[in-house]
């Protein structure tokens, strides 16, 4: 077996997470995706898995998971593990995808590797650490590694595809039932791109004032996410789901632009990798300028709308 | 109730980080206690007091686990002085170099010969960034898993724990009996400061030395020859070009969209 992939879907649509993990599992060989739904959800899910490059999916299906989700899907991971031993077993990097990383490498004595952002046919994976000031390549010695990818770190090769079809049911040991799920509200999802998706991301912090108005009509003229700092969703002037940093998401687009920010250490934690960064801000002093390849000393409320006319102007 | 907390000793997010045989370079720079840990600490102290207000006895405790060098026992030191009771730090030369894997493996045997209820975790150590520990802990433990609390819900006499788990993709309502492993986000609360009274008492609260043999663990279970990925190297990115800075003087957001064109970034 070469390499296994866990196929993230949403709503009755695959992510764009499982094509890139695709793309990286195809230089270890040939290439299993995995899906888990729930009863008699997956054949919507299976039509959509031969866009991307696979050899075979086995789709797991089981209620068990939207009950007891992370023990379940855990459990039901390790076991394929187990009988299949990959080279790798590549999950996309979220929280949820961290732990059921963690746990199926304890359950599966194999090595782990967190946050990859590359991964070569010898299995050597590459992380960004300390805010992208070092890179580090590293190999997991076990016969299984286990690896989770971030998001947007390779343009996907969507091939077309038809993989063998393997279906499995699956009940989740006592072990796993531990914690039961009583309720689940999935985060509200907007028109504008994901943020670890997006190749331009538009952040607005304190300095909007709660007003994010200028933000996003920049960011819908570029295409761009709407990222925020810890300040601005602390406020509640924008989803939590939005914040950036070290407690928030980790983004490297080609481009960040950060609108009254002032560039905390753990904001920078989240941006610090994106290719071009660039900053507006009233204080010439802010810690922001030191990461900014192009830096405004200025009021946001003047500059973005002049930029976002000007745009509109050369567009049309 | 025994709760316990595990905390992490990490360089200060400030410090610059450098790498040495593709380990982080601890020595050369200031440790203080992982900040996302004082949430946990906060979050187990929020539940003990109220109970042993109400018992008239401290009879509910909070215990900090540590792993780390000796001079973790500073990091133990401002938790206990925040209103925890005492403290375990598992020190051995052994355990240099420990993986996410190895270091599960020492947190989850001094859990288990600790007999505990609860176990709270931050969601990630700020040098590491895996946020793993507090799954691995479960998966050995073989309890249930409450992380990435936004909310936690303790009911003391049945046994019982409920959370609001707050991440990227919504929230969820979990619950579960104790023994369970509880990670908590940093929206949770507010850690307190501590204050002089607490920083006096905690000179004299006791930090449990552990070494890997008190827990039944041999050096070959752990450190940096038993870790499953090797890092075979650690390269400094060059440093970010000095960026161009104007003043806006009236004209920066067309020339913003200049630089964006110039640059074909837009
Ligand atoms: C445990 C922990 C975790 C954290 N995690 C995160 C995280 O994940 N993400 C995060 O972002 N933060 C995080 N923080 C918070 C972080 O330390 C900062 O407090 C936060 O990033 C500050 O947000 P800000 O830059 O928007 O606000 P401020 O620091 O208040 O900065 C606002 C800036 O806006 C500028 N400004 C004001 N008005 C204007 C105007 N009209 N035009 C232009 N500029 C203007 C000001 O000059 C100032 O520089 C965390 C903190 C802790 C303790
Ligand atoms: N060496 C350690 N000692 C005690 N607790 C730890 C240690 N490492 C990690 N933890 C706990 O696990 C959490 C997640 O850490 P990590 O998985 O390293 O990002 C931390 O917030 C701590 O609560």
């Amino acid at each position: 077996m070469s390499a296994l992939i866990l196929i993230d879907h949403a709503a009755g649509q695959i992510g764009k997470s499982a094509g890139e993990l695709a793309t990286f599992a195809e230089r270890l060989g040939g290439v299993t995706g995995l899906i888990l739904a729930g009863s008699g959800q997956g054949d919507a899910l299976l039509a959509e898995a031969s866009k991307i490059a696979l050899n075979k999916v086995i789709l797991i299906e089981s209620d068990d998971f939207a009950n007891y989700s992370l023990a379940a899907i855990s459990e039901a991971l390790s076991a394929q593990v187990k009988a299949l031993s990959p080279k790798a077993f590549l999950i996309a990097s979220s929280s949820r995808g961290k732990e059921i990383a963690g746990r199926v490498a304890i359950a599966t004595d194999s090595g782990l590797i967190t946050d990859a952002i590359d991964l070569d046919s010898s299995r050597k994976s590459t992380q960004s650490v300390f805010g992208g000031s070092f890179s580090v390549l590293a190999e997991v010695t076990t016969p299984t590694a286990i690896i989770t990818i971030r998001p947007s770190s390779i343009d996907p090769s969507y091939d077309e595809s038809e993989p063998v079809v393997e279906k499995i049911s699956f009940t989740a040991s006592d072990r796993s039932k531990l914690a039961q799920v009583l309720s689940s509200e999935a985060a509200v999802k907007g028109g504008r791109p994901e943020l670890t998706e997006a190749k331009i991301v538009i952040s607005g912090g304190r300095g909007t004032n709660g007003d994010f108005a200028p933000v996003e009509e920049l960011a819908d003229l570029l295409g761009a996410a709407v990222g925020a700092s810890r300040a601005a969703t602390d406020a509640g002037w924008y989803p939590h789901t939005h914040q950036v940093g070290q407690t928030g998401k980790t983004v490297s687009p080609q481009l960040y632009l950060a609108c009254g920010i002032s560039g905390a250490i753990q904001h920078r934690a989240g941006m610090q990798t994106s290719k071009t960064i660039v900053a507006i801000n009233k204080d010439p002093e802010a810690p922001i300028f030191e990461v900014a390849d192009f830096g405004v000393v200025g009021d946001l409320f003047k500059v973005l709308p002049q930029a976002s006319k000007s745009l509109a102007g050369r567009k049309s | 109730m025994k709760i316990a907390v595990c905390v992490k000793q990490v360089p200060d997010s400030w410090a610059e980080k450098k790498m040495i045989d593709g380990k982080l370079d601890r020595d050369g720079v200031d440790a203080v206690l992982n900040d996302l840990d004082e949430y946990a600490i906060e979050e187990a102290l929020a539940i003990a007091e109220p109970l042993n207000e109400a018992a008239g006895a401290p009879i509910h405790t909070v215990t900090l686990i540590s792993m780390g060098p000796d001079r973790a026992s500073e990091a133990l030191r401002k938790g206990l002085s925040m209103g925890a009771d005492d403290a375990i730090l598992i020190t051995d030369p052994a355990l240099a170099g420990s993986d996410a894997l190895a270091t599960s493996k020492v947190l989850a045997a001094t859990i288990s010969a600790g007999g505990f209820d609860l176990v709270f975790c931050g969601t990630e150590s700020t040098d590491a960034r895996m946020s793993v520990i507090p799954a691995m802990l479960a998966e050995r433990l073989g309890w249930a898993q409450l992380t990435f609390a936004g909310a936690v819900r303790v009911d003391e006499t049945g046994q019982e724990i409920e959370i609001d788990r707050s991440t990227e993709f919504g929230v969820e309502k979990m619950k579960a009996k104790f023994p369970a492993v509880v990670g908590v986000i940093e929206k949770i609360n507010e850690p307190r400061y501590p204050s002089f009274k607490g920083i006096m008492a905690a000179k004299k609260k006791v930090i449990d030395n552990k070494s890997l043999a008190d827990l039944g663990l041999s050096g070959a279970d752990v450190g940096k020859s038993a870790a499953w990925s090797v890092v075979e190297s650690a390269t400094a990115r060059a440093a970010r070009e000095k960026g161009v800075k104007i003043e806006d003087g009236g004209e920066a957001g067309n020339t913003l969209v200049d630089y964006l064109l110039e640059k074909r970034l837009v």
